[in-house]
């Protein structure tokens, strides 16, 4: 029973660093690199072997309608591994990154406080819990988007502790509606007695909570936060947030509430092929137009996020192997996007697509991997994000709704167009470019994994490979309510 | 600025302080047994300690509290937390499993850890809440520093 | 039902003073009452007509308790608004040191 420590430990390294290591960066360094690559391990090894089980965890020897658990199963233990590579990856290029920035060991305790928010929203099986340890995450989130001190910074961070705020109010309100009707608060038991009551329970909580939810993973009408936010943080921050936070915080959620708690009811799912169809949609439109790097990015991550929920409300098996596969997909080529712009920050001082040119003679890691990652997230045949937008696509083809698949195809196209103007412009502009700032070892060797994932993960869609990786997470999002059984009939 | 309010003030609440301390100490004493406990006692605490430093002001009241170890100490209640909780892993294999004898019901002494972790939970909030306090008015709020 | 209604009437107070409101301050303290709404709805949630304390006093149970549950939750939370409130505070310090107002109309950067 490993569970409790994929909390344990980011705690235990955040308050060791600010504990011990005060004043000094390599210790702080060294603790939490060594305690993600500990987690990652944990997860990667747990994870075959969960396969349709369903492995709960009782704190303090309480039981179950009672006491807290801790639930891991395949869809847990797959935003896990998620969360956890990433993490890896943007310590690794955090390293040189804040030697520029300004080295800071408490970047280092804010990050593991994160991570550990973002570990117990995926692992807790109490609604009450997931809120506390989304709070924890969204504060150390919101440090972080500051982090760097500047008058931009400082704004974006409002705007997103005032966003962040009202939204886990609403889910409070919701939570506090499933409790008063239902006399509980594990969310196995809450769906057990959910069919018994009245659908009005149904859609007061589950309103709330789409709002709340929805606001923490930027879905279109919610989504005025996201660029400033992720544009302003620092570069492997950016790459958390859009990577993992916003699926971590918000589409995990969603999926596990609205699928495994409430049954995934029509009226739901229909609102999310909707929400999902516009930010498809108007976040690909609003990003072609910008010209700051990370901020067209990070529109595109409301695009890319459109896809997720479209699949998820398709809702047939199919539309969400689709949207579990672009989940993790996206945040490959997101992060690796996100760790692009922030490299060409350091070596040009911009992130202003205008004033860069052919970075290829100077940047040569980051522009090709920045190649890789604009095919991958534009949906060019042997990448990984062609795969999972071409499943979502044909699912909604299957599931009788051609307009749906029409607009997700033109999303793709727009995303391809946007892209090729960042490589036109960004990496391989007439004027070249040849004396820059040297950009870190870390730094690169960030940028060079995640694209070898990139091309790697492509693999995933294999038959053989699909059976062990993907094909559970469906099994466990699709069985919708036999959570409960999972959960509380052992 | 620093010398603080008048003789009054300061005369009061080098009496009161002890009390409003005393006060805290026993919420946090006996948060398992009637209301309150670690945070609504740590609380309190941390209000006599900001009554200290309203009164007295800042440089008289860092020579009496010294600033890095109530830092070391705040990160140590943390660090110690979960090391209450790790030892229920050790005792009784799951992570704050009660692992002290419970005790009869209404005594001081029993509910096993819940009064070390209320304990540890008291110094935890009135360290954080006054430090949080401190730094917010220690932060300059006049011109000069604008981008 | 006339406590809950005006529950949700502040809850709708704060709501208003965030949307509506141009200072940072005010927007800060609407947040405030957003959450106090809310804490009051979980404690109204746990209230029973005559319920006793939830305690235990001697041997002898008693018939008709208040629900303890909500009132944890509202200490957690409480102690989650807390943090924060100290954390967009601080923000709210930085920024007036950065643009010299609380105006949220002058404080415009970002674009876009």
């Amino acid at each position: 029973m490993m569970h409790p420590y994929f909390i344990i430990i980011p705690l235990c390294t955040a308050f060791l660093i600010t504990f011990i290591a005060g004043k000094n960066d390599r210790i702080a360094i060294v603790l939490s690199l060594l305690a993600t690559s500990i987690m990652l391990a944990i997860a990667l090894v747990i994870y075959p072997g969960l396969n349709d089980r369903c492995l709960v965890y009782e704190m303090g020897n309480w039981p179950l309608p009672f006491g807290i658990a801790l639930v891991l199963d395949s869809f847990s233990g797959f935003m896990l591994v998620v969360v956890l590579l990433l993490a890896v990856t943007s310590l690794l290029y955090s390293m040189p990154y804040l030697e520029m920035v300004g080295r800071d060991w408490k970047y280092y305790a804010l990050f593991m406080l994160m991570l550990a928010g973002m570990c117990g929203v995926v692992l807790t099986g109490d609604i009450f819990n997931l809120f506390v340890f989304m709070e924890i995450g969204l504060l150390a989130a919101f440090a972080l988007v500051a982090f760097g001190c500047q008058a931009e910074e400082y704004e974006a961070s409002f705007k997103y502790a005032v966003m962040g705020t009202v939204s886990s109010t609403l889910i409070l309100f919701g939570i506090a509606i499933l409790y008063s009707s239902t006399s509980t608060l594990t969310m196995a038991k809450i769906a057990a007695l959910l069919p018994d009551l009245s659908p009005k329970v149904v859609w007061g909580a589950g309103a709330l909570l789409l709002a709340g939810f929805g606001l923490k993973s930027a879905i279109m009408p919610f989504h005025a936060w996201l660029p400033d936010a992720h544009s302003s943080a620092p570069a492997p921050i950016s790459a958390m947030l859009s990577g993992v936070l916003i699926k971590a915080l918000g589409i995990y959620v969603l999926v596990r509430l609205f699928y495994n708690v409430f049954g995934a009811p029509q009226l739901f799912m229909q609102i999310f092929v909707l929400l999902g169809l516009l930010s498809i949609i108007i976040g690909v439109l609003l990003a072609i137009a910008q010209w700051d790097m990370k901020r067209l990015l990070a529109y595109h991550s409301i695009s890319q996020v459109g896809y997720i929920i479209l699949g998820i409300g398709l809702g047939t098996p199919l539309a969400i192997l689709g949207a579990v596969y672009h989940l993790f997909n996206h945040a490959l080529f997101k992060g690796l996007l996100f760790y692009n712009a922030g490299a060409v920050e350091v070596a040009l001082g911009t992130r202003n697509l205008k004033r860069m040119g052919n970075l290829i003679r100077a940047l040569p890691i980051a522009s090709h991997t920045s190649m890789v990652a604009s095919l991958s997230i534009a949906g060019i045949p042997p990448f990984n994000g062609f795969f999972s937008k071409l499943i979502i696509i044909i699912a909604a083809i299957q599931a009788d709704r051609p307009i749906a698949a029409l607009i997700a195809m033109i999303g793709s196209i727009l995303t391809l167009a946007s892209f090729m103007k960042v490589q036109r412009y960004g990496f391989r502009g007439e004027r070249a470019i040849d004396k820059v700032m040297p950009v870190g070892w870390g730094m690169n060797a960030a940028m060079i994994i995640l694209a070898l994932l990139c091309v790697l993960s492509s693999l995933m869609i294999v038959p053989g490979i699909k059976e062990i990786v993907l094909d559970p997470v469906v099994t466990v999002i699709a069985g919708k309510t036999h959570y409960i059984q999972l959960v509380l009939g052992r | 600025m620093n010398s603080g309010m008048t003789i009054i003030v300061k005369t009061v609440t080098r009496i009161t302080v002890w009390m409003i301390l005393l006060y805290g100490i026993y919420i946090i004493l006996h948060g398992h047994l009637t209301p309150g406990g670690g945070f609504a006692g740590g609380v309190v605490l941390a209000l006599a300690l900001l009554n200290v430093l309203l009164a007295y002001g800042r440089s008289y009241t860092f020579q009496w509290l010294r600033l890095p170890w109530l830092e070391h100490v705040e990160s140590a209640s943390a660090l110690l937390y979960l090391v209450v909780g790790l030892l229920g892993i050790l005792w009784g294999g799951t992570f704050f499993y009660n692992f002290i004898s419970k005790g009869s019901l209404y005594h001081l002494l029993s509910a096993g850890t819940l009064p070390i972790l209320n304990i540890i939970i008291g110094l935890k909030v009135a360290l954080s809440l006054f430090l949080v306090v401190w730094v917010l008015a220690e932060a300059r709020t006049s011109k000069g520093d604008a981008a | 039902m006339t406590l809950y209604l005006l529950c949700f009437a502040l809850f709708l107070v704060g709501l208003y003073g965030v949307i509506a409101k141009r200072d940072l301050i005010k927007i800060i303290l609407s947040m405030g009452i957003l959450g106090y709404a809310v804490n009051l709805f979980l404690v109204l949630v746990g209230y029973r007509q005559g319920g006793h304390y939830p305690i235990l006093e001697g041997q002898n149970p008693v018939p008709v308790m208040v629900d303890p549950l909500p009132q944890a939750l509202v200490l957690t939370s409480i102690v989650i608004e807390l943090g924060s409130t100290a954390m967009v505070v601080a923000l709210a310090i930085r920024l007036f040191q950065k643009y010299q107002t609380f105006d949220i109309s002058k404080i415009r950067r970002l674009r876009g």
